[in-house]
């Protein structure tokens, strides 16, 4: 059981029926983590978990810490960590201040469904409510943002708390759990040691698709005469990716990914129209405007996808594959729903194709040739482009120059914003978990320590961090910990010396009111990598750029790449807020 | 339209304030909430009273059936289901016709004198919304002081007559949810 009646621990911080022989609350914590695999933790000690430190020292061959030097990156890092692999990222901060630190980590893994958890220390227990010295009520604090989290007040129940935590984060739609152990309990020791017998009082709810939905929901795409597949991270989190493939292939079906599902099916497919939404290409909203089927996987109708709800994909069917029932009928009301994992859906859309005729097929596929013809004309008349330049480097050529300097084949994470999308429409991905972006939330500072987590997760992958010069500001402390454990991560920063994304809101919308977006008053990047110990490299005119993210991606170690850039380049096409493709700004 | 959920959630502190935290962050609104113990002491019940078209009540369940430690969520609006309100009400009732007056309200609504002093008296009244709503109304003009109320609780009928089955009566019931 998890509730269960606490000890008073006030006078004593050991019960009087258990002696010195029995494990600490720091020591079980430990050997749950290990019992869950954890090989990895990204943290930042203080005094609340002094105890759990001790302890993570002494199982130091087991676990590796790494130290970070603000809990915002650790939390970052475990989320780099998490998307790269598929695993849970761990975190362990103090009390207060670093557990409030580590809230803008936590609601980015909640908005983007990454599995987490975070252990933060807390007072002790006769402290907790007295406004004690860093003091704060984390488990109020992040209940909006996680999917569930514990305050323990009993170290017996701490290897069944972190055995349900795992299981909650990765669980269905995965998710930040948060753990917030009191000083004394990490300190108590109690007669506790069967971590094998535990069991979760709690049942879980399994999600499996139904088999006659998935007939009807198949027949449905056969039928279609203009269907689009919307998909979106759930792709990634399903590991559907090579199911998706194949079934888009079997029927010829036009693919649009979102920005978290970019990499869910390749780019550079014949099939695939690019990305969705507010910066997505012309094809992509034009063909889910005039789509009488979208098939919605793995997605969650974000409204940087849909524009204006009541206009979005006006004449169309809906079909809406998820795991997680909340975020089915939300924005939009599907035609038919499916409750449950994408990998399933698709896999029982294949084989149900499968039985189907060759000719059933075949003329299913002979019936959308016009809707392919439709498509190929907005792709050719509205491509993604730009107007290049002789004597500025265009922030758009950096990406396509980055993409043939490592062969399409880096890892990319980004902060958010302008360089964010330019990334996300000029760099083809082709295979899931390649792209780690901050999508729900939009964190600056959210590309250098995801991309710190996922070099050590992945050793012998090109992971880039490519930022803008306000968000690299935001975490650029953590090159330190690059350093420190070795991890050699590039950084390509896009500096135009504004804060881009909102300049360029303020240039269309808001008359030219270019109110506090000037960030050009900046630290020399070449030298302040090199004042941590990394390398800088800097282009300034067009001619450099290519020498420069060359000599970038192969510096052995950290090497830091300022791309300066033009200044006031916008992001088309654009898509006004609250309005639809229509609507859409090309240039 | 109003409906009245039914919500089994773990005895746990925090819990209430996690669902009473997910109606404020997602805009539901809470007419009225009250809880206690299930019949198993490990689990309370929380009822709450709320608006909105069938599409917000069917995510307000969703949502809440998100939550770890939440078990089931029930509309009891959907089936036939006893609502009932207590209310404490302070009213004016001094000695002669004013109190004459109150003690005959008191029991046309079967209401309860619980306390009186020699200007006033506090009855106590239970019933749905609609009856107690109207015996405070039939009060105010006698002069009502303090009201209290505990907000709804709610539990389905038994079963007298054959119903069509469970199954197809929640699926019919749920629309989209397949």
């Amino acid at each position: 059981m998890i509730a269960r009646q606490h000890i008073d621990n006030r006078f004593a911080t050991v019960a009087p029926d258990e002696t010195s022989e029995m494990p600490t609350g720091a020591e079980i914590l430990i050997q749950a983590l290990v019992a869950e695999g954890v090989e990895t933790i990204f943290g930042y000690p203080g005094g609340a978990v002094l105890h759990i430190y001790d302890e993570l020292w002494r199982a130091r061959e087991r676990i590796t810490h790494y130290l970070v030097r603000h809990e915002q990156g650790a939390v970052h890092m475990a989320e780099g960590y998490a998307r790269s692999t598929g695993r849970v990222g761990v975190v362990l901060v103090t009390s207060g201040p670093g557990a409030t630190n580590a809230v803008t980590g936590i609601a980015n893994a909640y908005m983007d469904s990454t599995p987490l958890v975070v252990i933060t220390g807390q007072v002790p227990k006769h402290l907790i409510g007295t406004d004690a010295f860093q003091e704060v009520d984390t488990v109020g604090i992040t209940r909006p943002c996680v999917k569930h989290n514990y305050l323990v007040r009993d170290a017996r129940d701490l290897a069944a708390v972190v055995r349900e935590a795992f299981h909650l984060a990765r669980s269905g739609r995965p998710g930040p759990v948060v753990i917030d152990i009191p000083k004394d309990v990490s300190a108590q020791r109690v007669n506790y040691s069967r971590l094998d017998h535990v069991s979760f009082p709690f049942s879980d709810k399994p999600a499996s698709v139904d088999h006659r939905s998935a007939e009807h929901a198949l027949h449905t795409i056969l039928n279609a005469k203009r269907p689009v597949l919307y998909i979106g991270g759930g792709i990634t989190n399903s590991g559907a990716g090579d199911s998706l493939l194949s079934f888009a292939e079997a029927l010829s079906l036009p693919v649009s990914p979102t920005l978290m599902g970019l990499g869910g099916f390749p780019s550079s497919h014949q099939l695939c129209l690019g990305m969705l939404g507010m910066h997505g290409t012309y094809a992509a909203n034009m063909a889910v405007a005039e789509s009488d089927l979208l098939v919605a996987l793995g997605v969650r109708f974000d409204d940087r996808v849909t524009g204006k709800l009541a206009t979005f994909a006006p004449q169309a069917q809906v079909i809406h594959v998820d795991i997680d029932p909340a975020n089915i009928g939300k924005n939009v009301v599907p035609t038919l729903a499916l409750t449950g994992d994408v990998r399933q859906a698709l896999d029982q859309f294949y084989a149900l194709a499968q039985q189907q005729s060759v000719e059933r097929l075949q003329e299913s596929i002979k019936q959308r040739e016009s809707w392919w013809e439709q498509i190929r004309g907005w792709q050719r008349s509205q491509p993604l482009r730009y107007a290049g330049s002789q004597n500025q480097i265009k922030p758009q050529t950096v990406i396509r120059e980055l993409h043939r300097a490592t062969k399409g084949e880096a890892l990319i994470t980004t902060d958010v914003g302008q360089h964010q999308m330019w990334v996300a429409q000029f760099y083809p991905f082709t295979r899931t978990r390649q792209l780690i972006t901050s999508g729900g939330l939009g964190t600056m500072g959210f590309g250098l320590p995801a991309a710190i987590g996922a070099q050590l997760a992945l050793r012998d992958q090109m992971v880039v961090a490519v930022v803008g010069d306000g968000g690299f500001q935001m975490t650029n402390q953590e090159i330190a910990t690059a350093i420190q454990y070795g991890l050699p991560v590039k950084v390509l920063i896009m500096n135009n010396g504004y804060l881009g994304m909102v300049r360029q809101w303020q240039e269309m919308f808001y008359d030219r009111t270019y109110s506090e977006v000037d960030i050009s008053v900046a630290p020399d990047f070449v030298k302040l990598a090199e004042a941590y110990g990394a390398a800088g490299f800097r282009a300034e005119r067009p001619e450099e750029l290519r020498d420069v993210i060359e000599a970038g991606l192969n510096h052995k170690g950290i090497a830091v790449m300022d791309i300066v850039v033009s200044k006031e380049e916008n992001v088309f096409p654009i898509v006004p807020a609250g309005a639809n493709a229509r609507d859409m700004i090309v240039q | 339209m109003r409906h009245t959920l039914s919500i089994t959630v773990a005895d746990e502190p925090g819990e209430l304030s996690r669902i009473v935290g997910l109606f404020s962050a997602r805009g539901f609104n809470i007419e009225t909430i009250s809880v206690g113990k299930s019949l198993d002491p490990r689990w309370s019940r929380v009822t709450i009273v709320t608006r909105g078209d069938d599409r917000t009540i069917q995510q307000i369940v969703k949502q809440c059936e998100r939550l770890a430690r939440v078990r089931e969520v029930q509309d009891v609006t959907t089936r036939p289901h006893i609502e009932r309100e207590m209310a404490l009400i302070t009213v004016s009732a001094r000695a002669g016709t004013e109190r004459q007056e109150v003690l005959s309200l008191v029991s046309v609504f079967r209401a309860k004198v619980v306390d009186i002093s020699h200007t006033e008296m506090i009855v106590e009244a239970s019933g749905n919304k609609e009856k107690v709503d109207t015996f405070i109304e039939l009060l105010r003009p006698i002069g009502v002081t303090d009201i209290t109320r505990t907000g709804h609780i709610a539990i389905n009928r038994l079963a007298t007559r054959e119903e069509t089955p469970l199954a197809e009566e929640e699926f019919a019931l749920s629309g989209i949810r397949t």
